[in-house]
């Protein structure tokens, strides 16, 4: 295998992997509008636009270091203040 | 008149009042951390990790313990170490041998001072990049190699000792704009090595795209036997995952004294496949390209000594409770080629530091 081979290997798999998303992408036509799920909670909305671009949400979470945890983050990731209010109130409303 | 006491009158009966004035204070102390509405934490990862480079295997058993203690409703303590044995034969046969290293890898106090500003101090992680402050907890990396070009703006060991402003400038539900800025101290010795630098980092998200771009500078003030003081490194990042798909796309270039480089990263959680939770759903494929230039030979830079092309394709598992297994195969390019084989399995635990009540 040299260098051109894996090139070619490169394109053909980031290829692939934008054409398996656009795929999935694409709305088939029996379901024409998005998720509801993303629009109606705000901080389900929140979680998915920050946290989850690193890392899925823990299996389990103690309500009592859910503060820590987000206050944690809102360092880490920046977060707005807005932000950690939402997403406080969504894994622990 | 009264007899003024001597000094030494006065310092035996200063003692007792240092001693009461202490434990008030830190009576208060935990009084307003146990009073305080959040509980600290104790978090991270433990794994094991093998890897095995033209016929040489080594394993490393890592344990990444994350403490975090909120002290009212302002100040965060956090902190996270790393304790990683290595395990490796001599000349690939006979029986393994083992040695062990122990890092700190932040200790930091961090001042919420506004709903836009936060003052850190301490010891904490180089804000250069992305890869440095996301995806070096054990839990979290797709791939268990850390990219080539991940010493470019992060030397000296990954961590500063200073001080560092992050600030959310600008956030509404289609823009957010924030910044880090640092300085950091030159401290050569034991676990708490760093480097005399400054840097920012700028980034701009989109989170109606989830798409982000920024921009990563570092300057670089010490100066060592065979360099000159006030190298600059600079960087820019770019991430991508679409609302629809479970696609991500992380890619990022550095341009440093000594080398430059990029990667990109792209992996595809199968969870369209009968939900995040079932068997194929729980697979994400992972692709990883990468390149580094050398410009000037740097031994001991943490960078390839040659021009390096390197492809990792991955496979990872997210089984159930947290557990993480991670393989992956690397081919390398440069003045001599090779193939990597690496495979790990994480675990990821989360939970209050005492019991009790809120």
């Amino acid at each position: 295998m040299n260098i051109d081979s894996l090139h070619c290997i490169g394109a053909i798999s980031l290829l692939l992997t934008a054409s398996i998303s656009l795929t999935a992408q694409t709305p088939s036509p029996a379901s024409g509008k998005k998720p509801a799920t993303i629009h109606n909670n705000p901080g389900e909305r929140a979680f998915k636009a920050n946290c989850s671009r690193c890392h899925y949400a823990p299996e389990s979470l103690s309500p009592r270091i859910t503060g820590t945890v987000v206050r944690h983050m809102r360092v880490r990731a920046n977060l707005s203040a807005e932000d950690e209010r939402l997403i406080l109130h969504y894994l622990n409303p | 008149m009264p007899k003024r006491p001597s000094i030494r009158y006065r310092l035996s009966f200063s003692k007792p009042r240092c001693l009461a004035l202490a434990a008030v204070l830190l009576t208060s102390l935990v009084a307003q951390a146990q009073s305080a509405p959040r509980v600290p934490l104790i978090s991270g990862g433990i794994g094991m990790f093998s890897s095995t480079y033209e016929g040489s295997t080594f394993m490393q058993p890592v344990i990444a313990p994350v403490l975090a203690a909120p002290l009212g409703p302002h100040l965060l303590i956090e902190s996270r170490a790393d304790l990683r044995g290595l395990l490796q034969q001599n000349n690939n046969i006979g029986p393994f041998h083992g040695s062990f290293t122990a890092s700190l890898e932040y200790l930091q106090a961090d001042y919420i001072a506004n709903r836009h500003l936060t003052i850190t101090a301490g010891r904490f992680l180089t804000p250069f990049g992305t890869y440095n402050e996301r995806l070096t907890p054990i839990w979290i990396r797709n791939l268990q190699d850390a990219p080539l070009i991940f010493a470019i703006g992060t030397r000296t060991s990954g961590s500063s000792n200073g001080v560092m402003v992050r600030s959310n400038l600008y956030a509404t539900r289609k823009i957010s704009i924030d910044n880090t800025a640092f300085f950091s101290a030159k401290v050569s010795d034991g676990q708490f090595q760093s480097a005399r630098a400054f840097g920012d980092r700028l980034t701009i998200y989109l989170p109606s795209k989830r798409l982000e771009m920024g921009g990563s500078f570092e300057r670089f003030l010490q100066a060592t036997p065979s360099e000159k003081p006030h190298r600059n490194s600079a960087g820019l990042h770019l991430w991508w995952s679409p609302w629809r798909s479970p696609l991500q796309v992380r890619a990022e270039f550095a341009h440093g004294p000594h080398a430059a480089g990029y990667w990109i990263e792209t992996a595809y959680p199968l969870t369209q496949l009968g939900g995040a939770n079932s068997l194929l759903g729980r697979l994400e494929p992972v692709f990883r390209m990468q390149q580094t230039f050398r410009i000037t030979p740097q031994p001991g830079d943490g960078l390839p000594s040659a021009d390096t092309q390197q492809a990792d394709f991955g496979f990872d598992y997210h089984l159930p409770h947290e557990v993480r297994l991670n393989t992956s195969y690397s081919r390398t390019f440069s003045s001599t080629n090779g193939n990597i084989w690496d495979i790990s399995l994480t675990y990821r635990f989360l939970f209050p530091a005492w019991k009790g009540a809120r």
